[in-house]
């Protein structure tokens, strides 16, 4: 009580316990400041610092920031999601309805759900169009630009798997359209339409099929390759200041 | 025998013939063929060998209930049976466009797709829209008891009528 709150923490920090927890960075110099991400497994994907410049608004505006805020949201939202829905038919259709109705906060979770994934696809396109515009794809950062079209893709397949999962009218005809569009590709097109609904038309097969894709298989591959984004991101100097900039 | 051991050294054997890269060859060619084993069985696993889907013959019912000069469209099935002159005939709804239901709209003679506006005469010739080519015709035939079955798995290259 005598000692004041950061003089408590710093006590904390020096505990045998908090010591075998956290093997580094355990004080106040800018060394253990700096180990205390190093050493973390989960933080030491970011770098120990950043320079201010990359911080500015006006360079990026903070796309690709909110297109990760908006992925958080939808796992967040998904996972609970995936705990009142089975993905079998015509379940799937009566499930969604009792998300909306029966379920406490259902309406809330489905809702933030749907709008977080047309957000993500909006961002992920105004994020692209950002980079674009302001140079940030020249080298050294041209294979980061690579890893961010197959994050495209990879938020467009998420954004086609999810739309099939309420089983109504609308992801029904959809999911129909698409995968004949899928089948005029030459050579492969209908072998390839055939694995992906697991059949010759979208019946139980293909909701099962999407909603793997979905929920395991897609946010596994978007997982890797944010890594890789942002182990590039790290590795190629930092966000790209602008070519106006002095250390551009 | 001495002669084949002197031989035996390391100066004497060329590079890339030693017992270690034939290990690493065989050892290789065994995770070659490990993958693409495990790739074609990758394959089969994913392509299903039972499919629970209605049987592709549909039974429309006794021919009597087709009068002439009508278009009846079965939904359930998607297919149209139509009365012509020449006889009864059936065909695909399903649009060539991408895929959608088309549906006979008896007050102006035609059968529309809603999905992207094709259009198509009741001999299943496109009329406007993107449709890329005329609607399928299904081979049809009469079963014993004297019911009209269409096989949507079929398609006929030329037309063909059921003589009623």
């Amino acid at each position: 009580m005598a000692a004041t709150l950061s003089q408590q923490l710093t006590a904390l920090r020096r505990t045998r316990v908090w010591r075998s927890v956290f093997r580094g960075g355990n004080g106040t110099s800018n060394l253990d400041r700096a180990l205390a991400v190093q050493q973390n497994l989960f933080l030491h994907l970011s770098s120990v610092k950043v320079r201010k410049r990359s911080l500015a608004f006006r360079v990026t505006w903070f796309l690709g920031t909110l297109c990760m805020g908006a992925l958080m949201i939808l796992v967040a939202t998904g996972i609970p999601l995936m705990l009142y829905y089975h993905p079998s038919v015509p379940q799937a259709y009566a499930d969604m309805k009792d998300l909306q109705s029966v379920v406490s906060a259902g309406v809330f979770l489905r809702n933030l759900h749907r709008w977080s994934a047309h957000a993500m696809v909006l961002l992920v396109f105004a994020h692209m169009f950002k980079v674009f515009y302001r140079g940030a794809y020249r080298p050294p950062r041209e294979f980061n630009w690579v890893v961010g079209i197959i994050l495209l893709i990879v938020t467009l397949l998420l954004s086609y798997t999810g739309y099939l999962l309420p089983w109504d009218q609308l992801a029904f005809w959809a999911i129909t359209v698409g995968s004949n569009l899928l089948s005029s590709v030459p050579v492969i097109g209908p072998k390839v339409r055939f694995l992906m609904l697991g059949g010759n038309t979208v019946n139980a097969n293909a909701l099962l099929r999407f909603y793997v894709l979905h929920c395991v298989i897609l946010p596994l591959t978007a997982a890797t390759f944010v890594a890789v984004h942002f182990w590039r991101i790290r590795k190629d100097g930092g966000i790209y200041p602008g070519k106006d900039h002095k250390h551009a | 025998m001495s002669e084949n051991e002197d031989a035996i050294t390391k100066e004497t054997i060329p590079a890339g013939n030693t017992r270690r890269d034939a290990f690493v060859k065989i050892g290789v060619g065994s995770l070659c063929v490990a993958c693409s084993g495990a790739a074609v069985f990758g394959y089969d696993f994913l392509s299903p060998n039972v499919l629970y889907e209605p049987s592709p013959v549909a039974n429309a019912g006794k021919i009597a209930k087709f009068p002439p000069d009508s278009v009846t469209q079965d939904a359930q099935s998607g297919i149209y049976i139509v009365h012509a002159a020449e006889g009864i005939y059936a065909m695909s709804a399903v649009c060539t466009h991408l895929g959608c239901l088309t549906a006979w709209k008896p007050e102006l003679g035609i059968i529309a797709c809603p999905c992207h506006g094709s259009k198509f005469g009741r001999d299943g010739v496109k009329l406007e829209g993107p449709a890329p080519r005329p609607l399928e015709w299904l081979k049809a035939s009469i079963s014993d008891e004297g019911d009209l079955l269409v096989d949507r798995s079929a398609p006929l290259p030329e037309k063909q009528f059921v003589r009623t």
